[in-house]
């Protein structure tokens, strides 16, 4: 049991510290300006590898995965706000999984 | 007088941006709680005894390598392989880190920054990113931090505890929950702007093909975001070199 405490332990450790080291050093000096450029444009390229291809099996089933992401993309086209996205979302993935 | 001006202060640069940290976290909550609860089932089910798993959560803090870990462990998998496949799995989270560095004020201390750096994930780092703000406050950040780490537990604790309670076929149809909430933060963002919709679609078309071509879908889900990301935004700032120019969403 103690040598679990310290895997759990040890996998914190790994996990904080690539989340602490850039805040922590970044922070302080100016970065070249290609670099923080590129920084500007890593939120919108993790959020497209992040969606895709996983939203696809995200329920369990690609036809509801499917219906519900699409219900997601035209209701946020749209600008429904990010709640009225979420529960759309949900709510055509139940009903695409009860009917199909 | 004095103790006003101090209030004034209190309400605009410290309750104001704490709420709003709260208020824009409840999606991720919404998405955390059935996805901590099956790792708090999955845990229970693989033998690994409660307080374990709960430590898990709770210093740990990150969703896929928590299942990993679980299943590692409940395989007997030797200590070492468990700490590094965390490792490469939450690798990705140092470039997010990066990336939210640019977005804090410069003098904020470093007492700060160790607060700020547990609460990354992916969902925290984008509805951090996706704010209007060039320049976001540690109040809204730690809240938003906050409130999804506290469902994470309360979600963990639940599966262990009280079992599932949820019909079967909504807590699959919740499992869409938290990519709803990505899309729902990309999406506008892509109507008016051509560099992101570029590096949308580079992104997309990586980590798809990552994940298709036989030789490449053994790779872990880590890298795979790690690799999408780094050739996408290195493409978009090699062809955008102004980046997006001050204009966010």
């Amino acid at each position: 049991m103690n040598k679990l405490i310290l895997v759990v332990v040890a996998m914190a450790l790994v996990t904080y510290i690539p989340r602490l080291i850039p805040l922590l050093l970044l922070g302080e000096h100016k970065l070249p300006p290609f670099l923080s450029t590129f920084l500007e444009f890593v939120p919108y390229a993790v959020l497209a590898a992040l969606i895709f291809p996983g939203v696809l099996s995200s329920t369990g089933d690609m036809p509801s995965s499917a219906a519900g992401a699409l219900a997601c993309f035209i209701l946020s086209w749209l600008r429904f706000n990010i709640m009225a996205v979420v529960l759309g979302g949900i709510g055509v993935a139940l009903l695409a999984s009860l009917l199909i | 007088m004095v103790q006003n001006q101090i209030n004034k202060v209190f309400q605009s640069s410290i309750r104001e941006p704490f709420l709003q940290g709260l208020k824009a976290s409840i999606p991720i909550a919404i998405g955390y709680i059935p996805i901590a609860i099956t790792f708090g089932l999955v845990a229970k089910s693989a033998g690994i005894s409660d307080y374990i798993t709960l430590l898990m959560s709770f210093l740990v803090f990150a969703g896929a390598s928590q299942f990993v870990g679980v299943n590692l462990i409940a395989l007997g998998t030797n200590p070492w392989e468990i700490v590094l496949t965390t490792f490469i799995l939450n690798l990705r989270h140092s470039l997010m880190s990066a990336s939210l560095s640019m977005r804090i004020d410069a003098s904020l201390s470093k007492g700060w920054r160790y607060l700020l750096a547990f609460g990354i994930t992916d969902e925290t780092f984008s509805v951090a990113s996706m704010q209007k703000a060039q320049l976001l406050s540690p109040w809204f950040i730690i809240a938003l931090n906050m409130l999804a780490y506290s469902a994470w537990l309360f979600g963990t604790w639940a599966g262990i505890f009280l079992a599932s309670g949820l019909p079967a076929s909504l807590q699959a149809s919740m499992g869409i929950a938290l990519y709803a909430m990505f899309i729902g933060l990309l999406v506008p963002s892509l109507r008016n702007s051509r560099p992101i919709l570029l590096v949308v679609l580079i992104s997309m078309t990586i980590s798809f093909s990552l994940s298709w071509l036989p030789f490449t879908q053994t790779i872990s889900a880590g890298w795979k975001i790690i690799i999408s990301t780094m050739i996408a935004a290195l493409a978009a700032a090699i062809i955008y070199p102004q980046g997006l120019g001050g204009l966010r969403k």
